[in-house]
């Protein structure tokens, strides 16, 4: 038995509405959700996990550089494919990923997400911001 | 992944220096990881600076802004909010109880350079909730600036105001930004690292390079014949504070 | 039960729109200092800590005072203080919750403070001090929630209480110790490093919260049916005297081993309290008027006839309240770290971002305590106009 119905059944209804609102004013404006364009470094010899993998969980192997570099001074690593490589963000990473902005930035625009990473860690000159 | 990976490319690194397999990870570089130099395990860095030598030159700069500059330390004009990695202290502060009515007024206003004592028991690291703060087998007192939660428990144990607190964004207060290095965020604290990206590479602290008159040295305190310990050998030496146990591991030559 | 605290009230309600309204000021500053960084406080390099670690202390204190009805009641019988322990209890909770959020303002970094449970440091006492505050939390929750329950059902309280309020005991004084652990295990700040700190805080605790309790029941007498009982106010009273006492006792045995044996560095926190240091002085003043606050607190309290007399009994327990608020709330954080390990003196006072902060998470508490209070009152049936 369920005191006051009514009342419960129409503000969850509201809630619904209000929480799916995103995809209902996407449907309506016709918004087009479109992957954003990555621009890929050319003739650098690939990336150290293959892209797929890179793609999906690229933030854990950061995490993982950044502790082995700063907390057990471990600075060397091994690619996937047999390729020795600095850890480190600034150096690796943005060696190869050059404009930062095109890069990084706007995937995690699209995906809405601010990695804290640029707090400190400077992009080096050529870099976008 | 993150725990398997991490754990992977340990186990894959001991196996590697156990057995001795050439290229299964050990390279050059790799082992360097202990700290650099020739016997990674055994190695405890150190640094003494001559007072004598140092004070020929009261308005030198260089040993401060080479490190400022290399390690995005910011210039903040409000004293409240400064960050400082190496500095200059008057004697009278850097060694209180060591003035006296009858000893030289003179050397009690003398400029003394500051920075981390890099102590064998520090205060700071037995304190930090978090291991933000840890000592290295090499000595150097290290701080992790992506954990550090801001709480400052060490700045209240450091018996030598050797510790900052980045109270406002420090990157409005840098004049230019070295790439190389990271620069930090609000709300953590940091020191002087002993330039640990520079002893990983075998180079020497900037502040030692940098020194035009030779007043600052580093070296191996482990090693009797290594040069740091002739000179602590031959010359008297003091340290700030030796009674409260953290056993500092600056020396400063007199 | 939380129902109880939704039934209309007119005063009941402004109040909780008033301490809506500070919560929400408080609220934007804190937005602020997120933004800007804990630069908009007073600390600096060398106040590193300053307000918020200071109302922490004391507050911890506040808490672990619950303590002090609660033991003669179930160690000693003291029937009288049958209904002063679960205003004890939920006191304690609004403290303890006021100590956490003390501690998360303070923090540079607030969104990594579960690094503390990711990287747990048996070695750093705050480690310890997030256990027992957290514990003492949940073992209070546990115990008023027990007997607010066997009382709304007219049963007796389950019989796991016993045990549980045995270990809230325990667990009191435990907090209060790990608290004064924080400050007295630093080799680099003499003024911290002495052995009676954690026996004063727990002295001036036991002075400062049941003097708070004494003034909340004669509040709840006025706006409320809750009448304490002059008997149990009266024994509440005499167990403020003796703590204040000894309170004071311990600040002159601090102050005669460090003149008498005239070490510099010991010395100078105490002079820059109390007359002041190289021309500074700003918590002079302050010192002084916890100092006379002290002496008319013990002055009414010891006397039986103000001591009974309801009238000098409140003034006798904000007296008390605030020296001790002085003393821990402001003056033993802060002097800690003036001068500097260097000798070098930087002066502090707290910005008002800071003050509104502070009064905002005071109003947190003002704000728990009064909701769980009307709980268990209306449980008691002893809410009134």
């Amino acid at each position: 038995m369920l005191y006051d119905a009514g009342k419960i059944l129409a503000g969850l209804a509201i809630f619904l509405v209000l929480v799916t609102a995103p995809i209902w004013w996407n449907v309506a404006t016709g918004a087009d959700a479109q992957a954003p364009e990555l621009v890929m470094p050319q003739d650098q010899g690939g990336c150290v996990l293959p892209s797929g993998e890179m793609r999906a969980s690229h933030m854990e192997l950061l995490n993982d550089w950044r502790d082995l570099v700063v907390r057990d001074g471990d600075r060397i690593m091994i690619t996937w494919d047999g390729r020795e490589k600095r850890r480190s963000l600034t150096a690796s990473c943005l060696g190869c990923h050059s404009d930062r902005e095109k890069f990084c930035d706007r995937c995690h625009d699209y995906v809405g997400v601010t990695p804290y990473c640029w707090d400190c860690h400077i992009t080096p000159i050529g870099g976008a911001s | 992944m993150s725990i398997d990976r991490r754990f992977f490319f340990k186990l894959a690194g001991l196996t590697a220096l156990a057995a001795e397999v050439p290229g299964a990870g050990a390279t050059p570089e790799n082992s360097g990881k202990k700290g650099a130099g020739e016997a990674p395990k055994t190695t405890r860095w150190g640094i003494a600076i001559d007072l004598p030598l140092c004070h020929e030159h009261p308005d030198c700069r260089v040993c401060m802004e080479a490190c400022n500059k290399g390690h995005n330390v910011p210039s903040i004009p409000d004293s409240r909010h400064e960050v400082k990695w190496i500095w200059k202290e008057k004697f009278s502060h850097a060694f209180p109880g060591q003035t006296g009515r009858y000893l030289s007024s003179e050397l009690a206003e003398k400029p003394v350079m500051m920075l981390c004592n890099h102590c064998d028991a520090p205060a700071c690291v037995g304190v930090c909730p978090t291991q933000a703060t840890w000592k290295r087998e090499d000595g150097v007192v290290m701080m992790d600036w992506h954990r550090c939660i801001g709480c400052r428990y060490c700045i209240a144990a450091c018996p030598y105001g050797s510790r900052s607190f980045n109270w406002v964004d420090p990157r409005g207060y840098l004049k230019e930004q070295n790439a190389d290095f990271p620069t930090r965020s609000t709300g953590v604290v940091e020191k002087c690292n002993l330039c640990e990206e520079r002893l990983a590479e075998n180079k020497p602290p900037l502040c030692v390079e940098t020194c035009p008159y030779g007043a600052i040295h580093y070296g191996d305190l482990s090693k009797p014949d290594s040069p740091l310990r002739k000179l602590l050998d031959e010359r008297f030496a003091i340290r700030r504070k030796p009674g409260l146990g953290t056993e500092p591991q600056v020396y400063y030559l007199v | 039960m939380l129902e109880k605290a939704l039934s209309n009230n007119r005063r009941y309600w402004s109040w909780v729109a008033v301490l809506v309204m500070i919560i929400g000021v408080g609220a934007f500053f804190y937005l602020r200092q997120l933004q800007v960084g804990l630069g908009i406080t007073g600390m600096s390099r060398d106040v590193s800590w300053g307000f918020y670690i200071a109302q922490f202390t004391f507050l911890v204190g506040v808490a672990a005072s619950a303590v002090m009805v609660v033991l003669p009641y179930y160690l000693h019988d003291v029937k009288v203080f049958g209904k002063l322990t679960i205003l004890g209890e939920l006191l304690a909770i609004a403290s303890v919750t006021m100590c956490l959020l003390f501690v998360v303002a303070d923090l540079g970094q607030p969104q990594r403070m579960l690094n503390m449970i990711f990287h747990p440091s048996p070695k750093s006492i705050l480690f310890w001090d997030m256990v027992v505050l957290n514990g003492y939390l949940v073992i209070n929750a546990l115990l008023s929630w027990a007997a607010i329950r066997a009382e709304r059902r007219g049963e007796t309280p389950p019989s796991w209480v016993r045990p549980v309020v045995y270990l809230s005991i325990l667990w009191a004084v435990s907090i209060h110790t790990v608290t004064a652990f924080i400050y007295s295990g630093l080799a680099a700040r003499p003024f911290w490093m002495t052995a009676v700190l954690a026996p004063r805080f727990l002295a001036s605790a036991f002075a400062a919260g049941p003097a708070l309790l004494i003034l909340i029941c004669l509040i709840l007498r006025r706006v409320s049916r809750f009448d304490a009982g002059d008997e149990a106010l009266s024994k509440v009273s005499i167990i403020v005297t003796y703590a204040m006492g000894i309170n004071v006792f311990f600040i002159l045995m601090e102050l005669f081993t460090v003149f008498y044996s005239n070490i510099p560095e010991h010395m100078e926190h105490f002079k820059y309290l109390f007359v002041g240091l190289e021309g500074h002085h700003r918590l002079v003043p302050w010192m002084w008027v916890s100092v006379v606050l002290a002496v008319l607190a013990l002055f009414l309290l010891v006397n039986p006839k103000t001591r009974c007399n309801h009238r000098t009994l409140t003034v006798a327990c904000l007296a008390v309240f605030f020296s001790i608020w002085i003393d821990k709330g402001l003056g033993m954080v802060v002097a800690g770290f003036v001068p500097n390990p260097m000798g070098e003196i930087t002066e502090y006072w707290p910005t008002l971002p800071e003050m509104m902060i502070s009064l905002g998470i005071y109003g947190i508490g003002a704000l728990i305590v009064t909701v769980l209070y009307r709980i268990a009152l209306s449980v008691r049936g002893e809410l009134g106009a």
